[in-house]
């Protein structure tokens, strides 16, 4: 199956440059990598990232899936950098193996899950093979619609913006500061956003995680006494 | 120049499916939210192939907006589990049903 979609799927996304024609007369800049040695990295990272998400799904231990999850996130930012996204590269590493894997084997160890599934008897008669059946009606359904014209063209730009809406990819700058022009210019309101976003969230996390009957740092009356009485 | 975008296209389908899939089989909370952490890093993928396919830096942008929301979700997440852990040691999601009517 994979074998017939490929070439429909590379015919389109033909048709898509040539259309747009963006591509074509786009001066590369930067550090680009050779034909073979392109794929050699696409295959490395396609690779990691197929058997982490293997294991992240099989493995019992949930440290264990979070450490195959380390693994599928390394994957992802291989591909970033094939695909000259070197900024999100090193982010990808930096905030999630560094700080939300570690969240999740923070909360792993925390709680002392780390225990085995329980093997008991299911909810929910056939509950597996009606998952894995899902899994595969969903992949199909993406491949499928992917064949289908129009369905993932969008805004491809025009003559006020020749690179597309938020600015063209290969501009004469480096990634790092073609990425930072967009953000800090066109996207600057939604940047704000996300700083409120960040603040609620962590103003959530401590609300949620706090236990009700003591705040931290403060004495329950029991405490006080036994203080006072020495 | 490179590797066609078809290909990221398909691995990143491929991932979509597989962290669907782990969504759906597994049944503890943690391994669950690492598979939507999965889902969410195909789209990114998805998002910088057709950045790149289409010249235009704004599916980088949609990445790093991606990454903090995910992060953010993470945060509130992780803490009703832990929240929900303290106040019953449920390892699995069949185990949490007292909003069922």
């Amino acid at each position: 199956m994979l074998g017939a979609v490929l070439p429909a799927l590379a015919g389109f996304h033909a048709g898509v440059l040539a259309n747009s024609g963006v591509l074509a007369n786009a001066a590369s800049s930067g550090v680009r990598l050779g034909h073979a040695s392109a794929w050699v990295v696409f295959v490395i990272g396609a690779v990691l990232i197929l058997s982490g998400a293997f294991g992240v799904i099989l493995l019992r231990n949930p440290v264990h899936c979070a450490l195959m999850l380390v693994v599928t996130l390394l994957g992802i930012a291989v591909e970033f950098v094939d695909e000259a996204a070197d900024f999100l590269a090193a982010v990808q590493i930096i905030v999630y193996a560094g700080a939300i894997v570690i969240l999740f084997l923070f909360v792993i160890m925390f709680l002392g899950v780390d225990r085995r599934e329980s093997a008991g008897p299911e909810r929910m008669k056939a509950q597996r093979p009606l998952a894995v059946l899902l899994g595969f009606v969903t992949l199909a359904e993406i491949l499928v619609l992917s064949r289908v014209q129009h369905w993932s063209t969008g805004y491809a730009g025009n003559s006020q913006y020749p690179g597309g809406f938020a600015g063209p990819l290969n501009s004469r700058d480096q990634n790092v500061q073609t990425l930072g022009q967009s953000i800090y210019t066109r996207y600057l309101l939604p940047f704000e956003m996300t700083a409120a976003l960040l603040v609620i969230a962590v103003v959530a996390a401590v609300v949620l995680s706090r236990r009700q009957e003591s705040v931290a740092g403060e004495m329950s009356v029991e405490e006080q006494e036994s203080v006072v009485g020495e | 120049m490179s590797v066609p975008g078809a290909w990221y296209l398909v691995l990143a389908a491929v991932l979509f499916g597989l962290g669907a899939t782990g969504l759906l089989v597994r049944r503890n909370v943690l391994v669950m939210f690492m598979c939507v952490e999965l889902m969410l890093n195909a789209v990114n993928l998805t998002f910088v192939t057709f950045g790149r396919l289409q010249n235009d830096i704004g599916g980088q942008v949609s990445v790093f907006f991606v990454l903090v929301v995910a992060a953010a979700e993470v945060v509130v997440g992780l803490a009703i589990i832990v929240a929900m852990f303290r106040r019953r040691a449920a390892a699995t999601a069949d185990d949490i049903h007292s909003l069922k009517g």
